[in-house]
């Protein structure tokens, strides 16, 4: 099946301020966000993801580049005229007007036939099932309420994207988890293309189709959430989403050594005599005997226990940190202590050499 | 910057001005631009009949402190005008200084109040505020004069055998403008005192300062920017008032803003006039320049 | 906080002159306010409570004259004001620093910043060669004078109004297909309206409060009630004139209570 791209960027570039001073919030940025798909631009606050929503509303010129919307250029078409709604992190909703009359707002200015406006209100109330608030003030609303009414309002004038800025950034732990699988089902039934930014990484794992990694204005990787979190392509990636260990490697022949120690089994990829950084999950690091085939002998530095599992930090005999996540059991745990002597070894696969 | 960037600054400029072209027009119109006029006319010769004829004359603004002799042209020193000047500038500080001592005290009231009624007292310190100078002119007029409510009530008391006459004399300006502009030094003091973080209070006093200690140590210095301003706000139109002196000081006791409005009535030396409306535009902008330098300061502390 | 004990925010003495200066300020406007009820002729001897001066002031002609003109001309100046300043203050906040901000600022400020009597006296200057060079007399110098010192008076509270308001709800309008006219129209204007009332009052009140300017700026027969009052001042006092300005301080305090309520609500 061949994807159909809804939004793209072409070579973006969004730079502030002039000469010396300018800050790239972009810096040469390219993507294809596929039709139907939700997207999640994942990064730190400062890493150019808003500012590519921004661009893609048509809130903000880029200062290089294009953008695309189904194949036609809008880089420069003001945001009144893009098909293309936003979900904003403050919900701006308008407060001199009810819940019904924010959500037909989009369709009065587009001049749709009155009729045509209360059907689809009627339709977004239902959807988000706000129908008894209809006629509220939207500060009479719960934090949650708004947000429905926001996403409401965004997706009352059906746009071919709709795009989400850090809209659960507000809400309560509780309530974000509802949030997303309400996100979740609107996307399914609506089949409107979402781009979602956001800066907290489970979500994005939880929701995305494609999750596209950001940090300092460019694009680090894209891939699914599985790709994202089991392949991670370089140190910012792999820190940035789960907890990971970095070890210093070298090819040795037919096996990878771990700074000057032990052999083990070669990923792909690593050359001869280069120097390269892997990662491996804590989830991957699996306490074993000693007498094992390939077994690393480690000394216990610390446990620190989160309940459903336990944190080993471990130390190698020359100083490198490794931490091995245990599931808790009934009695597991309780044969360990500090400085004890333990041997590790990594699940097969497991093993992932970085870029850098 | 991107054309578009370019295209969209120089927009904002031009909606900026057009936007705020009207009000820059009435403005221009009927308060700034004439403020050029007045100058002009300070350097003109003084018509019969007021007014002016268009010929340059130093002699409004030589008039402003010295008198020409009749009969042989030398120059004296005004006294009169001397006094006037002399009134106007004593009067503006000891207003001031009042002002600052009555004021900072029912301020700091106000801002430790609790919320709801910090509202209401609040209130209770603007009406005033917005009250006609006038009215409030009349009000304390109704007080001090040898017929007033203070003269009815110490007679009756027996605490005076004859009415306290201060009405027509400096006192009585200098009571009539401390009543009229405490306000305006209140209000801004209070602005600053609300936003005086508590909790250096606490702070202070855990540190031994005792509380004459913690006044002058830790709260004067932080809402000097209060005073500062309540102290601009009252000294400017103090000095130059109009009303106040004209009804408590009774015509003989002018301070710069009648004397100036005298040259443009009987005295019909309107060059003269010019000369010192000049001036005393100039000391207040002297004295709102000491203003913004003091608030800039302020904030590279801060 | 302790109420018992040591209160930090406490300091001596601060709270007995609050209450003696609540007093001095309320003081006179009482005695004012109550003499304007007194039966008798003088303003000194109590005798009984009388609305005489209240219909004597509205009997007479000079005071009803006075009155009228100085509301047509606070409501004229308040409404070009208001205009004025919403536009001003809607070009010169919520966007970029541009050219000749500062100079818009001073500008409008101006008013506040230069004494009352040296733009009388600028004014009577400027007005007299345009009254002689055109021969016209009308209130027209007064409305315009009073628009001018209006304005920054206006301006502060829309301007205030419109800094504190959310960008975004324009944002958002643009994104739902409003052009700009019409995020004015249904989103800007609505949510400023508290704003540009509140001005419009202030403006009002400011405008009503004027001596200054007027005395220098009118023609002959353009009393306003204030100058009349000052006019009325030289002579003799009358309760007349405490009647009058009883009523002119119930009409402040209640636009005053007004001003605080609609801004108060949209906190």
């Amino acid at each position: 099946m061949t994807e159909v791209t809804a939004v793209e960027a072409r070579n973006a570039v969004k730079a502030f301020g002039q000469g010396e001073a300018s800050v790239r919030a972009l810096d040469d940025v390219s993507i294809k966000i596929n039709k139907g798909e939700f997207f999640t631009l994942l990064g730190p606050s400062g890493c150019g993801k808003t500012t590519l929503l921004r661009l893609i509303a048509g809130f903000e010129m880029p200062t290089s580049g294009t953008i695309l919307l189904e194949g036609a250029d809008i880089t420069y078409l003001p945001p009144n005229k893009r098909p293309v709604n936003t979900v904003f992190q403050s919900y701006a909703l308008f407060p001199h007007l009810t819940v019904a009359q924010n959500i037909g707002f989009g369709l009065e200015m587009q001049g749709r036939p009155r009729a045509e406006v209360k059907a689809t209100v009627d339709r977004m109330l239902a959807l988000v099932k706000l129908e008894p608030m209809a006629n509220r003030k939207t500060s009479q609303l719960s934090g949650g309420q708004q947000q429905r009414v926001a996403l409401a309002r965004a997706l009352a004038p059906a746009p071919k994207v709709l795009l989400l800025d850090e809209p659960l950034s507000a809400l309560d732990l509780k309530l974000r988890k509802e949030m997303q699988i309400e996100l979740k089902r609107l996307q399914m039934e609506t089949g409107i293309t979402f781009v979602f930014v956001t800066h907290d990484q489970e979500e994005a794992l939880t929701m995305s189709d494609r999750i596209g990694v950001m940090s300092a204005g460019k694009l680090q990787q894209i891939g699914t959430p599985r790709e994202i979190y089991t392949k991670p392509v370089n140190r910012f990636v792999a820190s940035f989403i789960g907890e990971t260990n970095f070890l210093p490697a070298r090819r040795d022949g037919d096996a990878l050594r771990l700074g000057e120690g032990h052999l083990i089994e070669l990923p792909a990829g690593v050359p001869e005599g280069r120097a390269v950084t892997v990662t491996v999950r804590p989830e991957q690091v699996r306490l074993v005997d000693a007498s094992e085939a390939g077994a690393i002998p480690a000394t216990v530095q610390s446990l620190v226990y989160f309940g459903t599992d336990t944190h080993c930090h471990m130390a190698l005999a020359d100083g490198t940190e490794v931490v091995a996540r245990l599931q808790s059991s009934a009695t597991g745990e309780a044969a360990l202590a500090q400085g004890q002597k333990v041997a590790f070894r990594f699940a097969a696969g497991a093993v992932q050499v970085l870029e850098d | 910057m991107s054309a578009a960037e370019d295209a969209q600054a120089a927009t904002a400029t031009r909606n900026g001005w057009l936007l705020s072209a009207p009000a820059l027009a009435i403005l221009t119109f009927a308060a700034a631009g004439p403020l050029l006029i007045v100058l002009v006319y300070s350097f003109l010769t003084p018509g019969r009949y007021g007014n002016v004829e268009w010929a340059l004359n130093f002699d409004g603004w030589i008039g402003i402190l010295y008198t020409k002799d009749i009969f042989d042209e030398t120059l004296k020193l005004a006294d009169a005008n001397m006094s006037i000047f002399w009134r106007s500038i004593k009067l503006s500080f000891l207003t001031t200084i009042i002002t600052f001592a009555v004021g900072f005290p029912t301020a700091w009231f106000i801002a430790t109040r609790p919320p709801k009624a910090r509202a209401l007292w609040l209130f209770l310190i603007t009406i005033p505020f917005w009250t006609n100078l006038l009215i409030r002119t009349f009000a304390i007029n109704e007080v001090i004069r040898n017929e007033g409510l203070m003269n009815t009530v110490l007679l009756w008391s027996g605490i005076i055998s004859e009415p306290i006459r201060i009405i027509y004399t400096d006192t009585a300006v200098f009571i009539g403008m401390a009543y009229v502009y405490l306000p305006l030094m209140v209000l801004p003091l209070f602005a600053s005192i609300d936003r005086f973080d508590m909790k250096l209070l606490e702070a202070g006093y855990d540190l031994y300062a005792s509380r004459m200690q913690v006044l002058r140590r830790v709260i004067l210095p932080i809402v000097k920017p209060g005073i500062v301003a309540g102290s601009i706000l009252v000294f400017v139109p103090s000095l130059g008032a109009y009303v106040t002196p004209r009804v408590l000081g009774g015509g003989k006791n002018m301070m710069i803003g009648n004397f100036i409005e005298l040259q443009f009535g009987q005295g019909r030396n309107w060059p003269l006039g010019a000369a010192l409306s000049m001036t005393l535009l100039f000391v207040v902008m002297v004295a709102l320049l000491f203003y913004v330098r003091a608030a800039n300061g302020e904030k590279k502390n801060g | 906080m302790a109420e018992r004990g040591f209160s930090v925010a406490r300091l001596p003495g601060f709270s007995t002159i609050a209450i003696v200066v609540f007093v001095a300020l309320y003081l006179p406007i009482i005695t004012l306010v109550v003499y304007s009820f007194n039966a008798g002729q003088s303003v000194a001897v109590w005798e009984g409570f009388s609305l005489k001066w209240y219909v004597d002031a509205w009997a007479n002609d000079a005071v009803k004259s006075a009155t009228l003109r100085s509301l047509g001309i606070a409501l004229c100046a308040s409404i070009i004001a208001t205009a004025a300043a919403t536009m001003a203050a809607l070009g010169t906040t919520r966007r970029k620093a541009f050219k000749g901000q500062t100079f818009i600022y001073v500008m409008i400020n101006q008013p506040l910043m230069v004494p009352e009597i040296v733009t009388a006296v600028a004014l009577l200057i400027f007005f007299a060669s345009i009254k002689v060079a055109t021969g016209y007399q009308g209130l027209g110098y007064l409305i315009i004078a009073h628009s001018a010192f209006c304005i920054p008076f206006a301006y502060l509270p829309i301007r205030a109004r419109l800094e504190g308001m959310d960008l975004s709800l324009e944002t958002a309008a643009a994104d739902l297909y409003a052009s700009s006219w019409q995020t004015f129209r249904r989103v800007t204007l609505p949510l400023l309206a508290p704003g540009i009332m509140a001005g419009a009052m202030l403006a009002f009140v400011i405008s009503l409060d004027d001596v200054v300017i007027t005395e220098f700026v009118k023609s002959g027969g353009q009393d306003t009630l204030p100058t009349y009052m000052l006019g009325q001042m030289r002579r003799a006092l009358t309760p007349e004139v405490n009647a009058i300005s009883s009523v002119l301080l119930a009409l402040t305090v209640l636009l005053l209570t007004a001003f605080f309520l609609l801004t108060r609500k949209n906190d």
